[in-house]
């Protein structure tokens, strides 16, 4: 089953045309990242999905839905985490949780949520007293509390420590095991390279690039073979590493020398990510 | 399931989300301090400072202090209902509260009506307090007519509510809601009688006064507590303010935003 399914969709403001042309589709259970730099046009089209915004073309189903006519039950299934929101500074986290769990039909239960968020410790403290890695919490808390099937966590963790954002990709990949469907954007490569099932990387309104984070390393960069030969340093890109990396070997024991500082590595998404980014500035050149 | 029972089980959650909702307002009104004493005691305060200032004389024929606290009546009124409830919005909405909200299955219209009530329920407790400090330090007396009073006060209520949705939904930022709000509030109240009789003011000022809402909600509260007549006894003052109220409705019909402004 799909939770999600977009197709040709499009959005302007004004002159500007934030989503030109955007197509894909997540499964249910799937961890879907949107992946791509400010502006790209990522929290535009999340904000379409959550029923936000009118799209100008296009086709999109949400749970079923369209999200600009929603089926009764289209928000009671989905938990939301916008980028930039607060929430009533002077109520607890508990009485925040107990607020939202109000909204829904069969909520969860609001202590196991605070637990889940690992903010049990601050149930009975006011929102204004939490840090900023808290309060990325707190919102995910009152997202899940309605127990949806579908969770929209736009940039979940931008400003996070790296010990925060490392408890909160612990989290996340503890809703993936109960079984929700998300849709994460991020601009951070290795949060979509950690969490996401399949990475969607867009540029200026478009999706570039669609696939595992493994098939978008793969796909994408040849393989590079580093080794220094009379003290330079040799750079082989290739997309057949293995013979490349035979002939080189098997010569070089033939010559009796030894490859040094050999390194065969893979491209990083993010090495993907950055040539994805530059072929526009190429094609600008050009 | 028959039509009836069907009806039920649809009101019901409507029911028990407004009830829920509205606790909430309530407990977010009462927890954050700024509210707590800006529109709460705030007016009670000024009323006791003003009230001290005179003494004796008598206009409409009662002593001055029974009109001094009409008038405070009036300002605790577009204080609660107009300039807190604007501000609270254009707070909510720069802050992103109202668009989270949004994305629940808590309706528009139930927000709205429990933001509302419990902006009402603040105001009647601030009514209630005004004249149980009056009776205590001025010794004026309570309504005599309750009926007519809670009649007039709640279409003052409704009318400048809906003056302050329409005032945030002008505002852009919420940096400045507060300055703004008071800068429209404050001299209305001082033109309106809000603060005390404004008989002895220069022609000038008592003419802009005159197109002002909240001088109708003083003249109305003036003739039920004043002089005991009925709410219904002033169809003028009634029409103005009414008019004042449809006004601040269609424009935030028009113009309300649920999402931050200011980017």
């Amino acid at each position: 089953m799909l939770a999600i399914e977009v197709s040709g969709l499009r959005k302007a403001y004004g002159n500007l045309e934030a989503v030109r042309g955007v197509d894909f589709s997540i499964d249910e259970g799937e961890v879907f990242g949107l992946l791509g730099p400010n502006g790209a046009g990522k929290t535009t089209t999340v904000e379409i999905l959550e029923g936000y915004r009118k799209r100008d073309a296009g086709e999109v189903r949400v749970l079923g839905s369209d999200p600009e006519r929603p089926a009764a039950d289209f928000r009671e299934r989905i938990g939301v985490v916008l980028q930039q929101s607060e929430l009533w500074p002077n109520l607890t986290v508990r009485e925040t949780h107990a607020t939202f769990a109000g909204y829904y039909r069969a909520p969860r239960d609001v202590d196991e949520v605070i637990a889940l968020v690992g903010l049990r410790e601050k149930a009975n403290a006011r929102v204004k007293s939490l840090s900023g890695g808290q309060k990325r919490r707190l919102h995910l808390g009152i997202a899940l509390v309605g127990d949806p099937d579908l969770v929209f966590l736009d940039e979940p963790t931008t400003g996070f420590d790296p010990a925060a954002r490392r408890a909160a990709w612990e989290m996340i990949r503890s809703l993936r095991s109960l079984g929700k469907t998300i849709l994460l954007t991020t601009h951070y490569l290795d949060e979509a390279e950690q969490l996401a099932d399949r990475v969607a990387v867009m540029r200026e309104g478009r999706i570039v690039r669609v696939g595992t984070p493994r098939e978008l390393t793969t796909a994408d960069l040849q393989t590079e073979i580093r080794y220094r030969q009379d003290g330079e340093e040799v750079l082989v890109r290739t997309d057949e590493p293995t013979r490349v990396l035979a002939e080189l070997t098997s010569a070089a024991v033939a010559r009796g020398e030894e490859l040094e500082g050999l390194q065969v590595r893979r491209p990083s998404l993010e090495e993907v990510y950055l040539a994805l980014t530059a072929e526009e500035e190429e094609e600008v050149e050009a | 399931m028959s039509a009836e029972a069907i009806r039920i089980a649809v009101r019901r959650p409507a029911r028990r989300l407004f009830v829920h909702q509205l606790r909430s307002e309530q407990l977010v009104f009462w927890r954050s301090r700024e509210a707590a004493f800006f529109i709460f005691l705030f007016p009670l305060v000024l009323f006791v400072l003003v009230g001290s200032l005179y003494s004796g004389n008598k206009y409409q024929g009662v002593p001055v202090k029974w009109a001094i606290l009409a008038g405070f009546i009036g300002y605790g009124c577009a204080n609660t209902t107009f300039a807190g409830l604007a501000i609270q919005l254009v707070l909510r909405r720069e802050s992103g509260v109202l668009k989270r909200l949004r994305s629940t299955p808590l309706p528009p219209a139930t927000y709205v009506a429990a933001l509302l009530a419990s902006t009402l329920i603040v105001f009647g407790l601030q009514a209630i307090a005004l004249f149980l400090v009056g009776r205590a330090l001025y010794g004026t007396p309570f309504p005599p007519d309750v009926g007519s009073l809670v009649a007039v006060l709640v279409i003052g209520a409704a009318a400048f509510a809906a003056l302050g949705t329409a005032t945030a939904s002008m505002i852009r930022s919420a940096e400045g809601s507060s300055a703004v709000v008071n800068f429209i509030l404050l001299p209305m109240a001082f033109l309106s009688g809000g603060f005390g009789p404004t008989k002895s003011y220069p022609a000038v000022l008592r003419a802009i006064g005159d197109v002002l809402p909240l001088k109708y909600l003083v003249k109305l509260v003036y003739a039920v507590y004043l002089h005991g007549h009925g709410f219904w006894t002033q169809p003028g003052a009634l029409a103005v303010l009414g008019a004042w109220g449809v006004a601040g409705l269609v424009f935030t019909i028009f113009r309300f935003q649920w999402e931050p402004r200011a980017r």
